[in-house]
């Protein structure tokens, strides 16, 4: 048998912090991206999971300050070595120039080739995405393009250079279930072919399991938990993981209360002190007021929770309500 | 059998050439929740529309508590409106931004003319209190809340008309999955203590089974099931 060793990450995140004006959104976060592995950024509103992604790609919004270091630096080869597919593909695409002379030119701003050759490869891409007629429809412009096609025409664009990392942000928020699936099946084909790793920004805990490798599932601007995505989501280890998976409605009973968390994530600079999520918590002690956890490893993952060992099995249970909430 | 609280036949919206609704029935009885689910653009918002009113529908009958309202003049509807309340996704774009919550809420008393100086108030902090909110959020204007909040805060307006229907036009699709939980638990207590129906628009499949008593498939404005 040969021993499972850990290849070097592809990517490697220290200390980020993400500030606007003087409020951090971001708050010391750590992490790793492996080679050819699917990493999903799971959190609510305002937990900072676009903007991990955004640093990620060298593109964060303006007035944004940073701390930290990202290496190696493949921002610096935004397109070739490290790509985006965004939320909104309309607004990822040029209006006024048809969608095959757009991949042509992404696939001439990081390769000498001819424009013919160019060309070819953004008609192959489209092609592979499963775009129909793909040869005419590359002499389309996006307006000309259905919404899950011009989803398609993005992916295909984010994976023509064969970059080693795809980052996508909610790539499926905007569309509704049956092209979701489509999208995310295109997605994982096409970074598969090309050997890239995915870094999956989502909400959608559906997606998670059936999509990624890992997840890291971020509150506040920190980490929470970090480890293989079937683990984290069927064994969670820190309250919040386990409030959030309670909370879903596919996981409760037809007409039940769900287990609903108390309370809403705080904002960005109104943070209380300790741990950000401990005034949501059923476990909160004093130390949860007082010090905010330090991520730990423990058994192949990552989680940051004074309370863990405690923590019951299934952890949901924290969150069982009785039938009634206070009116 | 007594009358259901809503019934809707052959029902049809159009916008210009576009067939938005396209023969829709559905029936509804007091204290039950029947789900509207199907992609974007299926219709499933102009059919609440066309229920509520709100936009006239091009054919078809609406009865609601047993009148027809598709023949009735805007000043007939007016005694009935009330009765039956929409809620919309935006929590904060249902709420105007310059309004205190409690103006908001004693807006629809003060039209309706059951507003007094005496009982007004109490009335609105009830209503607060009712949703969830500790009626001090009364003060607070809706950008000091979170969307989970603003969304307690657009029920308890459509509370203060007591209705007997709402038209829940995706209640929480802009929620976080640990608020809305919270918000489909109220809805489900409201409807247990007052007997509400809920029309309940929704393109979250998992929500909807388990939300709703029934469900209806949509898709390009007709009905595929249910």
């Amino acid at each position: 048998m040969e021993s499972e060793r850990p290849r070097e990450p592809l990517l490697s995140v220290r200390e980020l912090r993400i500030a606007f004006e003087g409020v951090e959104a971001v708050r010391g976060l750590s992490f790793d991206v492996r080679p050819r592995e699917v990493l999903a950024i799971v959190g609510e509103s305002g937990a900072g999971k676009s903007l991990t992604a955004r640093a990620l790609l060298g593109m964060l919004p303006r007035g944004a300050t940073t701390s930290g270091t990202i290496e190696p630096d493949l921002a610096a080869h935004r397109g070739r070595r490290i790509s985006l597919v965004p939320q909104d593909a309309l607004s990822a695409l040029s209006p006024v120039h048809p969608v095959g002379d757009q991949l042509a030119a992404a696939v001439r701003s990081v390769a000498r080739v001819s424009r013919k050759e160019a060309r070819d490869r953004a008609v192959a891409a489209l092609d592979r995405v499963g775009i129909p007629d793909a040869a005419r429809k590359a002499r389309a412009y996006p307006h000309e393009y259905s919404g899950g096609m011009r989803q398609r025409a993005v992916i295909a664009m984010a994976t023509i250079n064969e970059p080693d990392i795809v980052v996508a942000d909610e790539p499926t928020t905007a569309l509704d279930e049956e092209h979701r699936d489509q999208v995310l099946r295109v997605l994982a084909e096409q970074r598969e072919a090309v050997g890239a790793a995915l870094v999956l920004v989502t909400h959608d805990m559906d997606v998670v399991r059936d999509h990624a490798d890992r997840v890291l599932v971020m509150y506040a601007g920190r980490l929470t938990e970090l480890g293989p995505a079937d683990e984290v989501l069927g064994r969670p280890r820190a309250p919040y993981t386990a409030g959030l998976l309670a909370s879903l409605p596919q996981h409760a009973s037809p007409g039940r209360r769900l287990p609903a968390l108390r309370g809403t994530p705080p904002a960005p600079g109104a943070l209380p002190p300790g741990c950000a999520f401990a005034p949501r918590c059923p476990l909160a002690t004093d130390t949860c007021r007082t010090e905010e956890p330090e991520p730990q490893e423990l058994q192949g993952r990552l989680v940051a929770c004074h309370h863990w060992p405690e923590l019951p099995h299934p952890a949901t249970e924290l969150f069982q309500e009785e039938e009634r909430q206070p009116a | 059998m007594t009358d259901p609280l809503l019934d809707v036949r052959d029902l049809v919206v159009r916008y210009g050439d576009v067939t938005a609704v396209d023969h829709v029935s559905l029936s509804l009885a007091e204290g039950e929740t029947l789900a509207l689910n199907g992609p974007s653009g299926c219709g499933k918002s102009s059919t609440a529309l066309a229920v509520l009113q709100l936009h006239r529908p091009h054919a078809g009958e609406v009865r609601f508590e047993g009148r027809e309202l598709t023949t009735l003049t805007e000043r007939e509807l007016r005694p009935l409106r009330p009765r039956m309340q929409p809620v919309f996704q935006d929590p904060y774009g249902s709420l105007s931004p310059r309004h205190r919550i409690r103006d908001a809420v004693a807006e629809p008393l003060k039209v309706q003319g059951r507003w007094t100086g005496a009982d007004g108030p109490a009335r609105v902090a009830e209503l607060l209190d009712r949703v969830g909110l500790d009626p001090s959020y009364g003060d607070r204007r809706p950008h000091e809340l979170s969307g989970g909040q603003c969304q307690r805060v657009g029920i308890a307006r459509a509370l203060a008309s007591e209705p007997r229907l709402l038209v829940l036009d995706e209640p929480v699709s802009a929620l976080d999955p640990s608020v809305r939980a919270g918000v489909l638990n109220l809805l489900a207590d409201l409807q247990d203590d007052l007997g509400l129906g809920y029309l309940f628009i929704c393109h979250d499949r998992a929500v909807v089974r388990h939300f709703a008593d029934r469900t209806i498939e949509m898709r390009e404005g007709r009905v595929t099931s249910g």
